[in-house]
């Protein structure tokens, strides 16, 4: 090839094992990992139910007694993730909270605060379950059964939605009206026997216990009852709308209802 | 022709990387950086609650995903890249006495023998190449849903989730070793190292 080779071939340290032409003498181990990760990674797929089921009960347990809360952020580590689809949130309180009930009713109402916890409350204690995954075992809501608020505002017998709007101004939700009179779905005063904080969607919530935890949409604000669905944030997204936990999303969690 | 092979060469720089190589770098650094961020902001729930705009991050994060495989497929029109990847890829018997070495906490120069990339180098390529294509392939199902069934969205999230801490963990192992090694960072940001660095980290490696 050209007059150098033989001067470099009596370096006194062995020669590097590449020819010029960057293929390199010695075995592809590199390729070997790289396919090697692939196919972990696609074996973790299919596994991934298996595994994760595992994984959600020794974590489940660990974190109880984790004092650092770091089991917390591990994926399946239970523990509740903060979402929210805007930039901010207002805060609200006692001041200025309003609860409106509207649309197809005979008496439309709006409540404080103050209303909402003069009325018969009803605590409830479920798992949460979140759509991407992650579980809260045992979380005590408590509040005002819809259905009461329902009644009390008369519905046209010609409807059959619900509709929830939120003061974080972008957030919607919607349930049949079959849904929405069940028992265990409550617009929510209470999380964990603690009034609910801003973060996790206070002053008030509603709370769907049987469905994926997107449908208990934070930060409630007004409750409009229309003809038919009208499908909420998460669900023009390619949610489902009848998000029973287990029978929807494709998931099979168990069901927390 | 008589080249003094030793004389002017020994306290001059030595070239390691080609334009191209470091942009390379530098492109995919960037990438993987947005792509590191965002997924914090949806995850950790002190960020998320700082930055919020979760439909927002989620399309940066998807789109910075996405694009991370570009700038290694648009370098493999580099000769230089072409090369060094060929130079990743193959391992030799002082590969094997390196990882050894490693393995036994030894520490001496002369147990760890190296070619332009020692066997650690050889196998974070590797291994980052792999992860990030599984990323891609479980970010891909968890993005269209419609595609595939919806249990596998699941299943991705999950291999997604852990596999993104794992690449978090190596990552920064990989960071942390840069910060340890200035001349190591020199050598991708002007493409050149010093030959005594060279000879002592890269004693099989011909420049």
């Amino acid at each position: 090839m050209n007059s150098e080779r033989p001067e470099e071939r009596d370096a006194p340290e062995p020669a590097e094992p590449a020819a010029p032409d960057g293929r390199a003498d010695g075995s592809p181990i590199g390729r070997r990992v790289l396919l090697g990760t692939l196919g972990l990674g696609a074996l973790g797929v299919v596994a991934a139910p298996t595994l994760q089921r595992g994984l959600e009960a020794f974590l489940g347990g660990v974190s109880g007694k984790d004092p650092t809360g770091l089991t917390g952020l591990l994926p399946n580590g239970g523990g509740f993730r903060y979402y929210s689809v805007t930039a901010s949130v207002p805060r609200k309180d006692d001041t200025n909270y309003r609860l409106t009930v509207d649309g197809m009713v005979d008496r439309p109402a709006s409540y404080t605060l103050a209303d909402l916890r003069a009325l018969p409350q009803t605590r409830l204690v479920h798992d949460v379950q979140c759509v991407t995954g992650w579980r809260v075992p045992k979380t005590p809501f408590e509040g005002v059964r819809l259905s009461t608020l329902l009644d009390a505002a008369g519905v046209d017998p010609s409807a059959g939605a619900v509709r929830f709007t939120c003061f974080d101004g972008a957030y919607t939700e919607s349930l049949t009206l079959d849904q929405a009179r069940r028992s265990d779905v409550l617009v929510a005063l209470k999380m964990q026997d603690k009034p609910v904080g801003h973060n996790h969607g206070g002053p008030v919530r509603l709370y769907v216990a049987p469905m994926y935890f997107y449908k208990s949409a934070k930060w409630l604000s007004g409750i409009t009852v229309t003809r038919a669905v009208r499908p909420g944030y998460w669900e023009e997204r390619g949610y489902d709308v009848d998000a029973w936990v287990g029978r929807s999303n494709g998931r099979d969690d168990a069901p927390t209802g | 022709m008589h080249p003094p092979v030793e004389a002017p060469a020994r306290s001059t720089r030595v070239r390691r990387f080609s334009r191209g190589e470091k942009w390379v770098h530098r492109a995919a650094a960037a990438l993987m950086g947005v792509c590191v961020a965002t997924a914090a902001c949806l995850y950790i729930p002190a960020l998320a609650e700082l930055v919020g705009r979760r439909e927002l991050v989620v399309r940066i994060h998807e789109w910075a995903g996405l694009l991370l495989p570009v700038p290694v497929l648009a370098g493999s029109v580099s000769r230089a890249f072409r090369k060094d990847l060929g130079h990743l890829n193959r391992w030799g018997p002082h590969d094997r006495i390196w990882l050894r070495a490693v393995l036994r906490r030894d520490h001496r120069r002369a147990s760890r023998p190296a070619a332009k990339f020692n066997a650690g180098q050889k196998t974070y390529a590797a291994w980052i190449a792999g992860a990030t294509l599984v990323m891609l392939g479980t970010g891909l199902l968890m993005w269209f849903t419609r595609l595939t069934p919806l249990m596998w969205r699941s299943s991705a999230t999950f291999v997604h989730d852990w596999l993104a801490l794992t690449v978090g963990v190596v990552l920064a192992g990989h960071i942390g070793m840069a910060l340890g090694d200035p001349e190591a960072r020199r050598g991708l940001r002007t493409g050149e190292v010093s030959r005594e660095w060279a000879e002592r980290e890269h004693p099989l490696w011909r420049p």
